[in-house]
């Protein structure tokens, strides 16, 4: 009993730990495609701001730093994306498949030029990244049967960007559905010729979209690459912006359901190595691919509405012209 | 304002595409400290000037082809495969399938010629779940293609691991694919006729990538299904009113784009490897992308586009030898500045030309 009690905990510490990005990434496409503008470009953008976070981390010694490089850079990518498929009503998918590129690119050859260690960073010390945070009260809580143990290993010591995570998801929701901003962001996604005879410029209102998700993005990125990990690797973020993608689509385009999709496919990810050889009851041995492929095909299933009925914003993918 | 004239528009605007591409490029080269015209003359020479580069470079060419036709193929009805690289990932399992088959009591011309249509076979049915979830279902291909391409990543890398794997290896590929189904090397073809040239991976399936490019033309200009393709293209609501089956022609089209992307492992299967290695799409279907966008979709533009980007990827590998600080990731970087550039950026000059050009006719000099 308690031997499963600690394996659960660990494999849902793991989800956690594998699913923050994706959290984060989910957010930034449910901003993006509530006001039209399809983004594919969450890979690029992720990759870029763990390049930027770490390479910075690395040349000034600071996390903070690290992190505000980031979130510039994936900003950076994401007013690119702005400038092509609103500016210049561009296709959104090829924009965010050229972004995608040069993010492979530039974050090899960047690295390559100031580290020359063949476009990795060089490896962070403990200081340079965001340490684990001990909550409040855990030798307290540990008198307390089962969830002492729980708040320890689950609830506390991961690191602030995990609990910032989890924060987007509520201030995302509240953001879409409670404020001024978020309705009209959402109203452009609908209907744009609505939004602009009321006054409101769809151009800005898609732009700051793009910026929000962009923070987002810039966010998972340090992640990745000075809390998770202590370096960039390249091509780092290894797909993880395309499982965010379809966690947006999993989640129907709503931040709280885009959260659970997230844990979900977090916890296939978590569990895919424990489940290696291992012969499961009437199934038996299940291939590690086909556990990692799992998110994808599950995301078909559901696209092709096999699984209810998902309904992307009618204006998706459409550049608006006055 | 009147619109750019018919040779601006298909000749100027992309080439002015172009130069901005590589224009930018050029910074970043300078931003990191190497000079961006040496890096251009190092690309050039080896892209075309050392012994059996040119043969690397139309190596490289013969898969842009394929897989620029794939995504071509697919524009033309406004649909966006971003699936290649899954396609021809796949492709080779057909012609595992084909050797596995045939090779043991066919004579090797039709084993050849099997193996060609089974690669173009299974990637057409890899694309054809794509395109029948989006007629039918909805689902748009965008997201089921980039889907696919993992998919298709994980059953290969399950099979080249597992059942496909070579007996006695430890690294993941398959059993060489027997002799009769090996296409013969330009050089050794041209040696038959007294003719040696350096050694290089250029195959016959690069004359086949040639007859692609016709076929396609064929078909989208010359056919009606190419007509309903177009039409399709242009105008869902008024190709159903003409009486065209639109959703029975996007899966055709998806169909035919997975049927030119798996034709990719022809050349790597049987032309280079001669087996199915791990990742030996190594990023062809993507910059098929790259290579339609530049190529306007037209045969003569995709092949002028895909040597192009053949010349980029050889001529990039020559980086690596002769600096310090740029390598051949840097046609990474090139191909997303032309993407974004002739892709999603295409019109950003046109507002500027057209007043130039007004500014022309303006001043009397009118000749249209």
């Amino acid at each position: 009993m308690i031997d499963f009690l600690f394996q659960t905990l660990w494999a849902l510490d793991a989800t956690l730990r594998v699913a923050t990005p994706l959290m984060l990434c989910a957010m930034a496409g449910i901003f993006s495609e509530r006001s039209g503008i399809v983004d594919i470009s969450l890979e690029g953008k992720l990759l870029s701001g763990a390049f930027v976070a770490a390479a910075i981390a690395s040349l000034t010694g600071s996390v903070w730093l690290g992190l505000m490089g980031a979130i510039c850079a994936s900003v950076l990518m994401s007013l690119l994306h702005g400038f092509a498929c609103i500016t210049h009503r561009g296709d959104q998918v090829v924009s965010g498949v050229a972004i995608n590129f040069l993010a492979s690119g530039l974050t090899v050859i960047l690295g390559i030029a100031i580290f020359k260690r063949g476009g990795q960073t060089p490896t962070l010390s403990s200081g340079e990244r965001f340490r684990p945070i001990e909550l409040w009260f855990v030798d307290a809580m540990d008198n307390i049967p089962i969830i002492g143990v729980i708040y320890r290993e689950l609830i506390s010591g991961h690191s602030l960007l995990v609990y910032v995570a989890l924060l987007c998801v509520p201030i995302a929701s509240f953001i879409l559905y409670k404020s001024r901003f978020g309705l009209r962001l959402r109203a452009v996604g609908e209907s744009p010729i609505a939004v602009d005879s009321a006054g409101v410029s769809v151009t800005w209102l898609r732009y700051r979209a793009l910026i929000v998700g962009g923070v987002f993005c810039g966010i998972a990125g340090a992640y990745l690459s000075i809390s998770h990990g202590a370096n960039f690797v390249r091509e780092m973020s290894a797909g993880k912006g395309y499982i965010a993608l379809a966690a947006v689509i999993f989640g129907n385009w709503r931040p709280v359901r885009a959260f659970w999709a997230c844990l979900m496919f977090g916890f296939l990810d978590a569990i895919t190595s424990r489940l290696q050889d291992v012969d499961l009851p009437l199934i038996g041995e299940v291939p590690a691919q086909l556990m990692s492929a799992l998110p994808y095909i599950m995301t078909i299933i559901l696209l092709s509405g096999f699984i209810g009925r998902p309904s992307p914003p009618s204006a998706i993918g459409v550049p608006y012209k006055k | 304002m009147r619109p750019l004239p018919r040779w601006a528009d298909l000749i100027l605007l992309p080439f002015i595409n172009l130069c901005t591409a590589f224009f930018v490029c050029g910074i970043v080269v300078y931003v990191i400290g190497e000079n961006p015209w040496e890096a251009l003359k190092v690309m050039l020479k080896g892209a075309f000037i050392y012994p059996g580069s040119l043969g690397y470079t139309l190596y490289y060419t013969t898969n842009f082809i394929f897989t620029g036709l794939a995504v071509a193929t697919a524009f033309h009805a406004k649909l966006f495969n971003i699936g290649g690289e899954g396609q021809a990932y796949v492709g080779s399992l057909g012609i595992l399938l084909a050797t596995a088959m045939f090779a043991p009591f066919l004579p090797a011309i039709f084993v050849v010629i099997l193996c060609i249509i089974c690669s173009a076979a299974v990637g057409a049915a890899w694309a054809y779940i794509p395109g029948y979830l989006q007629a039918k279902r909805g689902s748009h291909v965008v997201i089921t293609t980039i889907m696919f391409n993992f998919l298709a990543s994980s059953l290969m890398v399950y099979l080249l691991a597992g059942p496909l794997i070579q007996l006695g290896q430890q690294s993941p590929q398959s059993d060489l694919i027997p002799e009769s189904a090996q296409l013969a090397s330009i050089e050794t073809f041209l040696s038959l006729f007294g003719i040696n040239i350096a050694s290089s991976p250029l195959n016959l399936s690069f004359v086949l990538a040639i007859f692609a490019l016709f076929v396609f033309w064929v078909l989208i200009w010359k056919t009606r299904l190419g007509y309903e393709i177009r039409a399709v293209g242009k105008n869902q609501d008024a190709a159903n009113y003409a009486g065209i089956n639109v959703s029975r022609i996007i899966i055709i089209t998806m169909t035919i784009s997975g049927a030119f992307a798996g034709l990719l492992a022809v050349n790597e299967v049987m032309g280079v490897q001669h087996r199915a290695i791990l990742n030996f799409t190594a990023g062809y279907g993507f910059t098929g992308i790259a290579v339609a966008l530049m190529g306007r979709n037209h045969p003569v533009g995709i092949f002028f586009a895909s040597l192009l980007f053949g010349a980029l990827f050889q001529g990039g590998a020559e980086l690596d030898f002769e600096f310090q600080s740029i390598t051949r990731d840097m046609v990474l970087l090139i191909q997303g500045m032309i993407i974004l550039f002739s892709g999603a950026l295409a019109y950003m000059f046109n507002p500027a030309l057209s007043k130039i050009f007004n500014q022309f006719n303006k001043n009397g000099v009118d000749n249209d």
